[in-house]
């Protein structure tokens, strides 16, 4: 390679396509890159708690936790309901202290104010985001998708515990629950 | 070789179709090389036009002559057409003149390719604008009108200008692998023999980097907008939060293909810049090793750095603290770029052709450009630059100077090799002294207003930006006008003019001197030997 081979026209046009063909391989691979940066995003994400995304948690691991009584978490909730939506949706409250390692609990309560039924389903974040992967749901409305009948209202609960690994410095962190029209069904 | 042997070897390949037909079947480098160029400056003014609109509406506060949603299309329409239409053919069109001349080549190693990879453009390019004027004839929703980023939520909710522009970045996609195959092939199999890696031209070295850099890029951005597709119309979420996807994805795929696109910009033109310094100097360019290695990491990092576009998207601070040290880690190699540039013009023989005037113009300029870049790298400032005009004038002086500046420097340097006539000296410093007023008069305001807090992609602002944005709309009228200068000289020179020598600049080296001028139709049929 470091310098040209000296080859004759045809030996050269075979060397050439090879060449070529070789080139078009990683292009077609760096497409692919492209659609792999979807689930690695997605995990990366998971991992690091980058993108706000909370972390869950399993009914049976929670007894195990240790309970930090020398410090208090406050914990602010949010509600959105994406526009064209027609939700009222609201907490019951909209900030709580909490220990760290210990259960909490919150509910919240949505109302479908409209006259056809509603199919949704929330989608949590929380900042900052280094707070993310540290509050973790045990049990959440926003697992499963939510359907409302016209009229209905609902308590929604939420149960969740900010892990003790939450860093000192922070002291409050802030849980945003944003309710999505689910995706029609294609007809 | 002389050139009525190459007049034998012409009659020998014989059975060209004419007219028309020769234009669309021709396999010669130098024929498909101009019509890169050709289609490149084409769209460089239908991209210069639609922002000419967007300056007139910007002229005076308030809205006179168009509605946002036309202004929006007309910012879009420009970013794509001039990144995708006007600067990456303008210097694929300088690779296919210049790559075999430069390395002793006889053409280009995948001519049909060659073909295939220009004839792509036309129909990619007008599949991007036809949206826009069947707009402005009333039907359809108009053009893309998300700009040139095309972020999500909003590329999926848009109108179908959209998915117009989908199909059209596949195939000027497609277009720019092909034409980066080709080159990388050409630079690797074809040098003449004993011209050794770190003896090719400095121009080899960029456009090889450029076109391996486009083969890792592109098919992402291909994925990506193809992902946008599938969102829109088939049912999927990559980028919808409602159904468990996230924009800020699009932003990921978006800008891993789009910083290192500034360096496809540039990187060509760093390479062919340091043969007209040294040439209108007189001197060899300083620190050959140092700049091909600089090109080397350039490229490199230009791949690692892309979310310094996202600092305001939410990102945690140890992603900000990476992304912002390895952006200005750029600027190490860059500066060492920029040293050897001035040390080759240093203590040089000097003289100021046209070609040296745009060559230092763009140093110059786009050194602004970069000093601007290092501001804007700083996660702690950029809150405060971030979407504000200030950034709008940084990434103008960075790709002003380069695309066009640049390009026409290699432009007016190798004419003479082209056309066989030297340039009208004197039409070209004019034309050049305008585009230096008329680039300072848009951009240097646009710092100002930026600074002050004036937001990119608005038509409308408040009344204490009016002075510094007339003067800003008047400066891109006169850059206007600088480019139909451009026009007349080459035709001027085209038509006629002083012979051009073999060699005709009295301190240029290199293999395509060698050939007569113009060059004959077929070159170094048999390669020259490189000691």
């Amino acid at each position: 390679m470091e310098t040209s081979p000296v080859l004759d026209d045809a030996a050269r046009q075979v060397a050439n396509r090879r060449l070529a063909i070789r080139l078009a391989l990683v292009a077609v691979f760096f497409a692919g890159f492209g659609f792999a940066l979807v689930p690695l995003y997605d995990a990366f994400c998971r991992m690091t708690g980058l993108d706000g995304r909370t972390g869950v948690m399993a009914a049976s691991a929670v007894e195990n936790s240790q309970v930090d009584y020398s410090r208090w978490v406050t914990v602010e909730f949010l509600s959105h309901a994406m526009p064209g939506v027609g939700l009222e949706f609201v907490p019951e409250q909209f900030k709580m202290r909490v220990h760290p390692g210990a259960v909490a609990h919150i509910n919240y309560v949505a109302k479908n104010p409209t006259d056809r039924r509603f199919i949704g389903q929330a989608v949590p974040n929380v900042t900052p985001g280094i707070a993310a992967k540290h509050f973790k749901k045990i049990e959440c409305f926003c697992f499963t998708q939510q359907t409302f009948q016209p009229g209905e209202v609902r308590q929604m609960p939420v149960t969740f515990v900010v892990s003790p690994e939450l860093t000192q410095d922070l002291s409050t962190v802030t849980l945003s629950y944003t309710f999505y029209e689910a995706v029609k069904e294609r007809s | 070789m002389t050139t009525a042997a190459n007049h034998a070897d012409h009659a020998h390949h014989g059975h060209h179709p004419k007219g028309l037909a020769h234009w669309l079947t021709t396999t010669n480098h130098k024929d498909i090389g101009t019509m890169y160029l050709i289609f490149a400056f084409t769209m460089l003014l239908t991209g210069g036009a639609m922002i000419l609109g967007v300056r007139a509406e910007l002229f005076q506060p308030g809205l006179q002559l168009m509605q946002p949603e036309f202004f929006n299309q007309l910012i879009t329409l420009h970013g794509l057409v001039m990144v995708f239409g006007a600067a990456m053919p303008a210097a694929t069109g300088l690779a296919n003149w210049m790559l075999p001349m430069t390395i002793g080549a006889p053409d280009m190693a995948l001519p049909r390719l060659n073909n295939w990879s220009f004839w792509i453009l036309p129909p990619a390019a007008l599949m991007l604008v036809l949206p826009f004027f069947l707009g402005l004839a009333g039907i359809g929703p108009g053009a893309v009108d998300t700009g040139w980023t095309m972020y999500a939520p909003l590329s999926i909710q848009t109108g179908w200008g959209m998915d117009f522009a989908i199909f059209a970045v596949h195939m000027l996609g497609v277009s720019s692998i092909l034409a980066s195959i080709n080159v990388i092939v050409t630079i690797l199999n074809m040098r003449a023999p004993g011209m050794t890696l770190m003896k090719m031209p400095m121009f080899a070295h960029g456009f090889l980097m450029t076109a391996g850099l486009l083969i890792l890029i592109m098919p992402v951005l291909a994925g990506g907008v193809t992902m946008v597709l599938l969102d829109r119309h088939f049912g999927t979420h990559f980028f919808n939060a409602a159904g468990g996807g996230d924009p800020v994805l699009w932003q990921h795929i978006f800008w891993f293909m789009g910083h290192p696109e500034v360096y496809v910009l540039l990187l060509p033109i760093a390479g062919a810049i340091p043969h007209v310094l040294s040439a209108f100097s007189r001197k060899p360019m300083y620190g050959y090793r140092a700049q091909v290695y600089s090109i080397w990491s350039i490229a490199a990092l230009s791949l690692v750095v892309w979310a310094h576009h996202m600092f305001t998207s939410g990102m945690s601070v140890g992603g900000q603290l990476y992304f912002m040290y390895s952006t200005m880690l750029i600027s190490l190699p860059l500066a060492v770029l920029f040293f050897c540039w001035i040390a080759t013009v240093w203590r040089g023989s000097v003289s100021f052709e046209t070609p040296m005037l745009f060559a230092l113009g763009f140093v110059i300029l786009f050194g602004w450009g970069g000093l601007t870049g290092l501001v804007l790298a700083d996660a702690a400032a950029v809150p405060q630059y971030h979407n504000a005009y200030f950034l709008v004038a940084h990434f103008h002086y960075a790709l002003y100077p380069t695309t066009v500046m640049g390009a026409m420097a290699a432009i007016y340097y190798w004419l003479p090799k082209w056309t066989g006539h030297m340039l009208d000296e004197r039409l070209g410093k004019l034309h050049f002294w305008t585009v230096i007023v008329g680039v300072n008069l848009t951009f240097i305001p646009q710092f100002f207003v930026g600074l002050a807090g004036m937001p990119r992609r608005i038509p409308d602002y408040p009344l204490m930006f009016a002075e510094w944005n007339m003067l800003s709309s008047t400066g891109a009228l006169i850059l206007g006008i600088s480019h139909l200068m451009f026009i007349y000289i080459v035709i001027k020179c085209v038509r006629g003019g002083k012979k051009a020598e073999a060699s005709a600049w009295e301190g240029a080296t290199g293999l395509e001197w060698t050939v007569p001028s113009p060059a004959p139709y077929h070159t170094f049929e048999t390669q020259p030997v490189v000691k």
